[in-house]
């Protein structure tokens, strides 16, 4: 297996100048509910290419799950309706399949990781059973071997004495190791693409960073592409190639990491980022982003940050701000980038 | 699992004990002397009725009474009626009409009662589930003599679908298939609205989610990870109520003129032969905690989490 290093490739070559494994393109999702109609994702555009990982932050609510789901096929349906936009893979619109094509891509070339592995994982199976489930029934393996390909899994990521636990029920397991038979069981198939939704939050904070080192280590060995979903800035910069900002259903900013990280153009993401506690400045108060996510129901007009935001303008409140192409691969959805481009972190 | 098997059934003799006593305290209690009630008007020769009382122990305290009994009973002596006929005999002949009642009624229950419930829990607010809601709404509502009576009427008397009544003695299968029916479409309703709350429920869990999101058929996901949780809650109604079926089945039997346990009890009441009634209900308890064993070793075997516990 040829291993691409991600991390330190010169820009614009290898797999991101390749054409981009997965494309979501101006989708729209809402949940009709009896209390109304929440536009949970308003035109989401993002892509990744082989062995490369996007990060997708955005506070609780910002459609950063709703997205993934949809992507993935498992989005409640109703009270979630997709109301336009094209996910394309390997250049197709998945949108357009049908249910059948649409299975067979789930599990065995695109696969996600939850949050929370304890409810994610069935109670009343052993993880060798969910683990050989994805031999049996998708490669017509007899029980035995599937068995056999699930030891081997449960090596891969580092489960000791996988063998005498492979007949274990997922509450035996310890949060760590649970979460890495979700990785295990995402991995079965060797899929092109992993969708992985918080999947260190739910860990006790020693074990987050080895569970990612862990993922981070299979993605590039096997050169898949990883959406990874994220609260956590220092995680995204340590192992993403590029993030896309999330804000009441809309990318409000996408860079490449370290751009972003010098260099925020979008209001929000700069307040997302003086937010991160650093040690440097330790004893001095956080900058948080004032007030509150917006009702999904009642989004504000034009700019849907515009209550909250320091640089807002009268424009801001009726005109909604197009993701201004600032280079390659870079974006801003605030009419005021360049000002916000030039002003400093602060933190 | 063996050491669970084992308290399971070192819980159950406490258990055995108390009810049977308290079966046997109550029947004492309902009064009359039976051997005066067995001459009734003629009047009883003192000499002889004396004899009796010292025969079946009447004259020793209840407790030693019940020993006596409950030693007897252990041995498989269920007694003798005061008529002189072994109650054993009467059970024989009556439990398995009783158990084959019960059977059908169980099958039914549990065939009919999950299906409807899975079908309306995964089509939630779709028109099948109304038309489940409803139906089972009416059979929870209607009492089981009105049901039994109009159904019998029907589907037995004026449509002869079903045999109407069953020939007293030893009842077939095809005449037990209507009241096997009518008993069990109230447990019935109450399993469809248990599966489909459960199913329902389960439909939003993460794990089904999961499921989806490994590429499973959806015939698989239902049925092995949606269906599979779904029936814990269902599988621990279930025991209790086989149980149920059993000694519940008075006004059913009586009805289509089923010669069961329901109709043994009922008849040996009304004539206070204590010992028959308690032999009975003795048995009916033994059933019932042996079913609870069952059910309780099905629900280990669902449920990993109280395996390992
Ligand atoms: N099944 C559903 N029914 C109704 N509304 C939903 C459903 N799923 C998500 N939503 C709504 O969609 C919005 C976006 O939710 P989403 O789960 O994508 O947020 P998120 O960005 O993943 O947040 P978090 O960081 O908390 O996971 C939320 O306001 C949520 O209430
Ligand atoms: S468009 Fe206006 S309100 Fe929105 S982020 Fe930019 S400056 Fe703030
Ligand atoms: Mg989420």
């Amino acid at each position: 297996m040829t291993t691409i290093d991600t991390k330190n490739k010169p820009e614009g070559s290898g797999p991101a100048a390749a054409a981009p494994l997965l494309e979501v393109d101006n989708l729209h999702v809402e949940f009709r509910t009896r209390d109304g109609v929440a536009k949970a994702i308003n035109g989401v555009s993002y892509d990744v290419s082989a062995g490369e990982t996007l990060a997708v932050l955005g506070e609780s609510g910002s459609g950063k799950s709703v997205t993934a789901q949809t992507i993935m096929g498992i989005l409640d349906m109703p009270p979630g309706h997709i109301t336009g936009g094209e996910i394309r893979f390997h250049g197709k619109d998945m949108l357009k399949m049908s249910k059948e094509e649409r299975r067979k891509i789930r599990g065995q070339k695109i696969s996600m990781i939850f949050q929370d592995a304890l409810s994610a994982l069935n109670p009343v199976y052993s993880v060798g059973f969910q683990l050989a489930e994805m031999f049996t029934v998708h490669r017509g393996m007899s029980k035995k071997d599937a068995k056999l390909k699930s030891i081997e899994l449960m090596d891969q990521v580092r489960i000791p004495a996988a063998k005498d636990r492979v007949n274990d029920y997922p509450h035996q397991f310890s949060g760590g190791m649970r979460q890495r038979i979700m990785i295990a069981m995402a991995l079965a198939l060797d899929p092109e693409l992993i969708i992985a939704d918080e999947p260190t939050t739910a860990l006790d904070v020693t074990v987050q960073a080895q569970v990612m080192d862990l993922l981070a280590e299979l993605q590039r060995e096997r050169n898949m592409g990883l959406i990874l979903i994220t609260h956590d800035l220092g995680v995204v910069a340590d192992v993403a190639d590029k993030i896309a900002v999330m804000y009441a259903g809309r990318i409000v900013e996408q860079a490449p990491v370290r751009e972003l990280y010098r260099q925020p153009t979008h209001p929000y993401t700069k307040g997302l980022l003086e937010s991160i506690p650093r040690l440097d400045h330790k004893g001095r108060e956080l900058y948080a982003i004032k007030g509150l996510p917006p009702n999904l129901m009642r989004i504000p007009s034009g700019c849907a940050f515009n209550p909250r935001c320091p640089y807002a303008q009268d424009v801001c409140r009726s005109e909604i701000p197009p993701l201004h192409e600032i280079s390659v691969g870079r974006g801003s959805a605030c009419h005021f980038w360049e000002t916000v481009m030039e002003g400093e972190v602060r933190g | 699992m063996g050491r669970y098997v084992v308290r399971r059934l070192l819980q159950m003799i406490p258990v055995f004990i108390g009810t049977t006593f308290l079966i046997y305290y109550m029947v004492y209690q309902l009064g009359g002397d039976p051997i005066s009630a067995m001459f009734g008007d003629k009047g009883a020769d003192p000499v002889f009725v004396r004899q009796m009382r010292e025969e079946f122990h009447l004259n020793d305290p209840l407790i030693v009474q019940y020993w006596y009994y409950i030693t007897d009973l252990l041995h498989g002596d269920f007694g003798t009626s005061f008529n002189g006929r072994p109650v054993a005999d009467e059970l024989k002949r009556a439990f398995p009409v009783s158990i084959r009642l019960a059977m059908i009624a169980f099958a039914i229950e549990v065939v009919v009662g999950v299906g409807l419930g899975l079908l309306s829990g995964l089509r939630r607010g779709k028109f099948v589930d109304t038309l489940v809601l409803a139906g089972t709404l009416v059979v929870i509502s209607i009492p089981v003599f009105v049901l039994g009576t109009v159904a019998q009427f029907w589907l037995g008397s004026e449509w002869g679908i079903f045999e109407a009544t069953a020939t007293v003695g030893d009842a077939t299968w095809s005449q037990l298939l209507l009241p096997g029916i009518v008993l069990g479409s109230l447990s019935l309703a109450f399993v469809a609205r248990l599966t489909r709350t459960s199913v329902a429920e389960n439909m939003r869990a993460d794990y089904v989610r999961t499921a989806t999101a490994k590429g499973l058929p959806r015939r698989r996901v239902v049925t092995r990870h949606l269906l599979r949780n779904s029936l814990i809650p269902v599988v621990t109604f279930l025991g209790a109520d086989l149980g149920a079926l059993m000694a519940g089945a008075i006004v059913t039997e009586g009805i289509f003129n089923v010669d069961g346990v329901g109709r043994l009890i009922y008849l040996a009441v009304t004539k206070h032969e204590s010992s028959t009634v308690v032999g009975a209900v003795a048995a009916l308890v033994m059933i019932y905690l042996v079913m609870n064993l069952i059910v309780d070793l099905l629900y280990a075997v669902l449920d990993p989490r109280i395996r390992y516990a």
